[in-house]
């Protein structure tokens, strides 16, 4: 069967089980959107490119599917790149397809000329600039393998005009054959053996769940290691819901904002078992200061994880719901042969700074609205049945405190990378990819207008979600910085919560706009968005434009200087607390 | 910091260079010498990288060359138990008494002759870095006009090859 390479991109596509691919076409991609029409994949024709790559990364995290997005050459490709970053950050499985100018022209500086592979090289898992029409479909293949096996991340694949027009002889290849590619997934048994006895071994374990076990499945697995070790569990940022925050050994979110409980029982423990996790600085603060008592095993898909910011006693490369299977069932033997471990004095501990010291804010009934408040309603009112995604900023570190997660892949964010803008994209690509949920953007106002025009992309391909925007009028988190650590001196972080007037603009785009500036409004406000299925929901919740975000770790310090903010001004930690544990137990 | 010599097997395909070069730099490290060629394997080529960094972030670095695709296999080379040696060209100034002198040095560390002109002599040396060094500076007393190295190449000593049976076999050689 003869072909275009433009019939045969798309034909291969779909091979690979590509649904949905979120895009804008030019120039150089032109003949790949012909074969488009007669395809069973849905195009979703985005405003922006950078909206399209955030677009496939929320469908990507919400379904564990890869990821699809296309742009033309030049401008459509630098466009893409944030988005290619921000998923290699965050080990998002994604293939973006971009047009290139016809090969006689590379080189040239021709019109709509970048150097896309170039340019993506450092942000991509892999990526290619098909020279043979002949090769497309092997190459497409080759980067659906690399997107979602091992650890999962980005690709991008350049197509020159003139293969995208070329004839080819259609074939589609079974496998690939990458001898620099070979990813370890079973984790080393003996290891697996080890990190087992040094849990029972332990006395104030910790559990320190990373982003690869939502990556990996491995939820189910994780409840199952917690349960039968006994040992607490900490979710970072990347793994809210890979354990139900409403489970008793769910400790929540670790590092610069998260809670006490979770900061200090890593700080306090004599054995960290990171799982999918990379000691990133937002977790760890200073990192000589870091977990000072605690042996490390460390199990990774990426080797490269493994000891690069923390030196390691047990390390397992392999994949983490493979590895924690293992785990498990090492745990159950060595319990088998010496008794189970009793971690009573430390649970009973962690539970008491629990008690103590919990996420706080105070809501006046007549004072103004708090952040805090909203995020925590939407999360109570949709009971955490929804997909939660936020951009950057105060807004998701109030979103990922005060949501009670249920599940994995319901909480989806920036995290590596802190993109904002990612929100209002993402949340449309999580809602194209599970129709089904309800998806909550809970966006900043900075955020926001960043990437605002896939309004017009939710109105017109008809992908309803809600944003609720938890407008201060400010670039929030810089503010806070500089409230604290510059002397109150606010440079460049007013953006005037008045402009654009946010319900107005929701409705120029066709979608709902909703507006909330007391307390007593806010439960309505959200009933009303969940009722609305229809369209898209914008609410500008007019929020407290001081509202600080406690606990903080600030930058460089370390954990154990943790600040928990005035609503707990006299209620500090005993200072013993910075003793060494071994004198407190 | 310790000076380490990596041997790495990469597919010959575009860019590769590139995302090895660029994966350096970016991590923040200099690269001393880097030398490419092919091997004994159709479409694998062999890059011998010269690096100046201390061994915990070397470990990083390999592993993270390691992520890059098309490379194949990585094996740091110590120098006691491998083999290296590199080639110099080196264009000295040279007049009718000075070249004597200059010819004699050249055949202490024999080294060739390879072109000679009114005012000069092109020398041609290998050996390993250190010995390299040695002839530079003496030569330098006479006037270097211009010179060039290969960088480091280097093969472990033993019967042992790098390339494994299975990539023989998956290339076909």
């Amino acid at each position: 069967m003869k072909l275009t390479g433009a019939q045969a991109v798309i034909k291969s596509l779909e091979q690979e089980g590509g649904e949905v691919i979120f895009g804008i076409p030019g120039g150089a991609i032109l003949p790949a959107y012909d074969p488009l029409l007669d395809s069973t994949i849905r195009h979703i024709l985005c405003r922006h490119e950078q909206g399209a790559a955030h677009a496939a990364s929320g469908f990507a995290q919400a379904t564990g599917e890869v990821g699809l997005c296309m742009a033309t050459s030049g401008p459509g490709a630098t466009n893409l790149v944030t988005g290619l970053a921000d998923a290699y950050m965050d080990s998002v499985p994604m293939v973006a397809i971009t047009g290139q100018v016809p090969r006689w022209a590379i080189g040239g500086d021709a019109f709509q000329e970048c150097d896309a592979t170039g340019i993506t090289m450092p942000v991509t898992k892999h990526n290619w600039l098909i020279q043979d029409v002949q090769e497309i479909p092997q190459v497409i293949k080759e980067a659906f393998h690399i997107a979602r096996t091992g650890r999962p991340g980005p690709v991008l694949v350049d197509i020159p005009k003139d293969l995208l027009q070329a004839e080819m002889a259609w074939w589609y290849p079974d496998s690939v054959d990458l001898p620099g590619y070979k990813p370890v997934t079973k984790g080393n048994m003996k290891q697996i053996r080890e990190a087992a006895k040094m849990l029972l071994a332990a006395k104030r374990p910790v559990i320190y769940a990373g982003g690869g076990i939502i990556k990996a499945g491995a939820a189910e697995e994780l409840r199952r290691l917690a349960e039968l070790s006994g040992a607490p569990v900490v979710t970072t940022l990347m793994a809210r819901g890979a354990i139900p925050d409403d489970h008793p050994l769910c400790l929540g979110m670790p590092g610069m904002h998260g809670n006490y409980t979770a900061v200090t029982a890593m700080q306090k423990a004599d054995l960290l078992v990171a799982l999918g996790a990379r000691f990133d600085d937002r977790v760890t603060g200073k990192l000589d200061a870091f977990a000072p008592h605690a042996k490390i095993v460390h199990a990774d898909i990426d080797p490269a994880e493994i000891g690069k910011n923390r030196p390691v006693d047990v390390p397992i490369v392999g994949d983490a719901r493979s590895v924690i299977h293992d785990l498990v069932e090492a745990l159950a033997a060595a319990i088998e042969d010496r008794g189970p471990a009793s971690y009573e004095m430390w649970i009973a501990t962690i539970n008491e700074w629990r008690e103590k010291f919990p996420y706080k804010y105070t809501q006046h009934a007549d004072g103004p609205l708090k952040p805090e408040f909203v995020i925590e309603k939407i999360g109570e009112l949709t009971r955490g049945d929804g997909i939660y995604v936020a951009g950057v900023g105060q807004h998701q570190m109030w979103a990922s405190q005060y949501l009670k997660f249920k599940r994995p892949n319901s909480w989806i964010n920036s995290g590596g990378l802190g993109t904002m803008g990612f929100a209002v994209p993402a949340a449309m690509g999580a809602k194209a990819g599970r129709p089904g949920d309800q998806v909550w953007a809970i966006d900043g106002d900075g955020c926001f207008q960043m990437t605002s025009q896939e309004l017009a992309t939710m109105t017109t391909e008809n992908i309803p979600v809600k944003i609720a925007i938890i407008n201060n009028g400010h670039l929030g988190m810089v503010r806070q910085w500089q409230e604290l650590f510059y002397e109150e001196r606010y440079s460049q972080v007013h953006l005037n919560g008045d402009v654009p007037d946010y319900v107005k603009l929701a409705e120029a785009y066709g979608a709902v706009g909703l507006r909330c500036e007391t307390m007593d409004e806010v439960e309505a406000t959200i009933n009303k968005a969940a009722e609305i299925d229809d369209r898209t929901v914008v609410i500008d919740f007019r929020v407290d434009q001081t509202a600080k975000c406690y606990p903080m770790v600030p930058a460089g310090a370390s954990n154990d200087d943790i600040i928990l903010g005035p609503e707990f001004e006299g209620q500090e930690p005993p200072k013993h607390m910075h003793d060494s544990p071994e004198a407190i137990f | 910091m310790a000076r380490h010599t990596l041997s790495v097997l990469v597919e010959n395909k575009p860019g590769v260079l590139a995302r090895v070069a660029g994966l350096f730099a970016r991590r923040g490290f200099n690269i001393h010498s880097l030398a490419v060629g092919p091997t004994e394997i159709e479409n694998i080529s062999r890059m011998t990288i010269v690096v100046n960094v201390d061994t915990q972030p070397l470990e990083q670095v390999v592993k993270q060359l390691n992520k890059v695709i098309p490379v194949v296999k990585i094996v740091e080379l110590e120098k006691d138990s491998s083999v290296e040696r590199e080639l110099l060209l080196i264009k000295v100034k040279a007049d009718a008494h000075s070249r004597a002198q200059i010819v004699e040095i050249a055949d202490i560390f024999r080294s060739k002759i390879i072109d000679v002109a009114p005012n000069s002599l092109t020398i041609e040396a290998t050996g390993s870095p250190d010995k390299l060094a040695a002839l530079t500076d003496l030569l330098q007393t006479h006037g270097v006009r211009e010179m060039v190295r290969t960088g480091l190449v280097a093969l472990a000593r033993g019967d042992k090859a790098m390339a494994d049976r299975q990539l023989r076999l998956e290339k076909g050689a």
